[in-house]
């Protein structure tokens, strides 16, 4: 019994790591006061959907079908004959696209978080929330 | 041959879009004045392909546009059929008139230097929405929202001040619904192996017991639901529109929402289709009761706010949740018809709302409903606009709103859902209640200057438009002569009723 949780762990290893950094990175998004301190938790949680995206073009062999058999996306004569799988190559490709977004995303916000530092002094959201009621409309 | 032509149309408004924000930035280098006129020659360009389109898609049939030539599901593809050709002409439209006022608001609101990236990040946000509308791909429409968002992100904050932390919650919010949407799709294309929306339709026919479906679905109609706020998932916007500059809340209110508006509807009815959702649909039933709740607390929350555009922003919440309410219902003709409607309705209602108090907040700096007070004699047009359009989000016949509600309704008694039928009434009074405040304000009291001060020719222009066509929209309704083209998008949406 518990052995056979422990394969399926095992098994899917990566994407267990992929559900903890995501939840990683929701809480600290949500949860977190200090405005950087929310992007970097924006930032954990992009890279957990990267990790889950990324595990998903791997194929496992016919027997095992477990992961990390397949061989990197490259035609290969021998590889061929002796009957190895490739990785799918495409969720690579999508991450890659992901991951330039996620770059803009990070940018946007940090020019973003300058301008607020500079308008307010900290990138504490309670203590801008107290100053903006201060200043009113 | 000019078929082939028009096929080639989708792609080339998103391409000379993004072409064109590149060639603004450059140009603005060397003369700022000429950035406005690029964008807006663009956007008009952009607008006549879209009716050729439209007129293409009802004549000969849906366009399939093929990447670099590789077919589908290995391809991007973009698909236009009547449902996209509709929003793509409504999304240009509004940007078109939005970037039409924008000029002088701008200019007022803005700092001049800041004036070539403005109108570089106006027309990316424009291209990245048209984008997201005509492609037939889930990634490509990942990246193009992101496009879209990004570029919203950067317009709210360039008001400054309490602007900026409205746009960094945006951003958060917004990244975060992004990222749920990216994951949604990771969980669909893990058991489709395609990310081509008619291909992944076709696939899942079989796989609407496995639970990756299930939640690639929710994941998916949460991080869509954030985009376009919808009621318990709204809190970003009323911050963001109250706070953004004049010109760009309006075109959020109206580009920007819609777009979003329409990829829910596309990623629930095309590629999840009616049949996914009678499969659950005792799930899918708490929604049009969310929605009832949506419509009341939303019209509450407007009622108490003193700030007219926070009190618009609510009401955004409001129609939002009535077009959702209205794809709720997907086994009645008259509520889908009623959501679809409700696209173009609510975008020229809320355009021109919002143009009224840009021009309002132009000329006088008014943001507070209370200090509204005898401005009818002070700036008739604009008055008279606001009235307009107040009136046809109330939905007073034979305005456009009154469209919306009356289809609806006659939804509502198909699906003999009495109890909903009585919420949009009690939201159409509660509509009344919030909007007879700022009526009130404008026409019945007195205010202390009588002289007559009108907001300059480019930006009433675009109001007025819009104020006469709230009316002339909901005629056109009326007659009867859309119902064949409502029915063939929603056939085209993949609704087949018995």
């Amino acid at each position: 019994m518990i052995e056979a949780i422990f394969e399926k762990f095992f098994q899917h290893y990566n994407f267990w790591a992929a559900v903890v950094i995501i939840f990683i990175g929701i809480y600290a998004t949500i949860a977190k006061n200090n405005l950087f301190k929310k992007l970097l938790g924006l930032n954990i949680f992009q890279t957990g959907i990267f990790l889950f995206f990324i595990s998903l073009g791997d194929i496992g062999s016919l027997e095992t079908l477990g992961i990390g058999d397949a061989t990197p996306p490259i035609i290969w004569k021998p590889a061929e004959e002796r009957g190895y799988l490739y990785v799918n190559p495409l969720p690579h490709v999508l991450i890659l696209t992901g991951i330039v977004v996620a770059a803009a995303t990070t940018c946007v916000a940090l020019a973003l978080l300058i301008r607020i530092h500079k308008e307010y002094g900290t990138l504490e959201e309670d203590e801008i929330i107290e100053l903006e009621a201060i200043r009113g409309d | 041959m000019i078929n082939t032509v028009v096929e080639q149309f989708p792609a080339l408004i998103v391409t000379t879009g993004v072409f064109s924000a590149f060639t603004i930035l450059i140009l603005g280098l060397l003369s700022r004045k000429i950035c406005y006129y690029i964008v807006l020659i663009v956007t008009a360009f952009h607008f006549i392909l879209s009716i050729f389109t439209l007129q293409h898609v009802l004549t000969k049939g849906r366009i399939h546009y093929w990447f670099g030539g590789w077919r589908p599901p290995w391809g991007i593809e973009y698909v236009v059929d009547e449902l996209n050709a509709y929003s793509l002409i409504v999304i240009l439209f509004l940007g078109l008139l939005g970037i039409i006022f924008a000029k002088r608001s701008v200019e007022k609101e803005i700092e001049e230097r800041k004036l070539p990236t403005f109108y570089t990040v106006m027309q990316l946000l424009i291209s990245g929405c048209c984008g997201v509308v005509v492609t037939g791909d889930v990634f490509n429409l990942f990246v193009l929202a992101e496009v879209a968002s990004l570029s919203t992100y950067a317009l709210i904050a360039i008001a400054g001040g309490k602007a900026l932390r409205a746009s960094y919650n945006y951003l958060i919010l917004g990244s975060i619904a992004i990222c749920f949407y990216l994951l949604g799709i990771g969980f669909l294309y893990a058991v489709t192996g395609t990310l081509n929306m008619i291909d992944m339709r076709i696939i899942l026919q079989n796989l609407y017991e496995n639970k990756m479906v299930h939640v690639g679905f929710v994941l998916v109609l949460v991080g869509l639901g954030i985009k376009a706020a919808v009621f318990p998932l709204h809190t970003w916007q009323p911050d963001a529109y109250t706070y953004a500059p004049s010109a760009v809340t309006l075109i959020m209110s109206t580009v920007v929402a819609k777009t979003f508006v329409y990829a829910l509807i596309r990623l629930i009815f095309s590629v999840f289709t009616v049949n996914f959702l009678e499969l659950y649909i005792n799930a899918w039933n708490l929604v049009p009761w969310l929605m009832g709740v949506a419509i009341i607390v939303a019209s509450i929350l407007a009622y108490r706010q003193n700030n007219i555009k926070r009190m618009l922003a609510y009401s955004s919440i409001v129609n939002v949740a009535y077009i959702v309410l209205g794809i709720s219902f997907f086994n009645s003709q008259w509520s889908l018809s009623g959501a679809l409607v409700n696209i173009l309705n609510h975008a020229v209602a809320k355009g021109c709302a919002f143009a009224a108090v840009g021009a309002i907040v132009y000329k006088t700096g008014i943001k507070d409903v209370g200090a509204l007070a005898g401005l009818a004699n002070k700036m008739p047009y604009t008055s008279g606009a606001l009235l307009i359009s107040m009136l046809t989000l109330i939905g007073i016949p034979p305005s456009a709103g009154f469209v919306t509600k009356f289809y609806l309704a006659i939804g509502c008694l198909e699906m003999q859902n009495y109890l909903m039928l009585a919420i949009i009434l009690l939201g159409t009074l509660l509509t009344l209640a919030y909007f007879l405040r700022v009526i009130e304000q404008l026409y019945f009291r007195e205010g202390n200057s009588t002289q007559k001060e009108e907001v300059p020719f480019s930006m009433l222009a675009p109001t007025m438009f819009l104020a006469i066509l709230c009316l002339a929209i909901g005629i056109f309704w009326l007659t009867g002569i859309p119902l064949e083209f409502l029915k063939k998008s929603i056939t085209s949406m993949g609704v087949i009723f018995r």
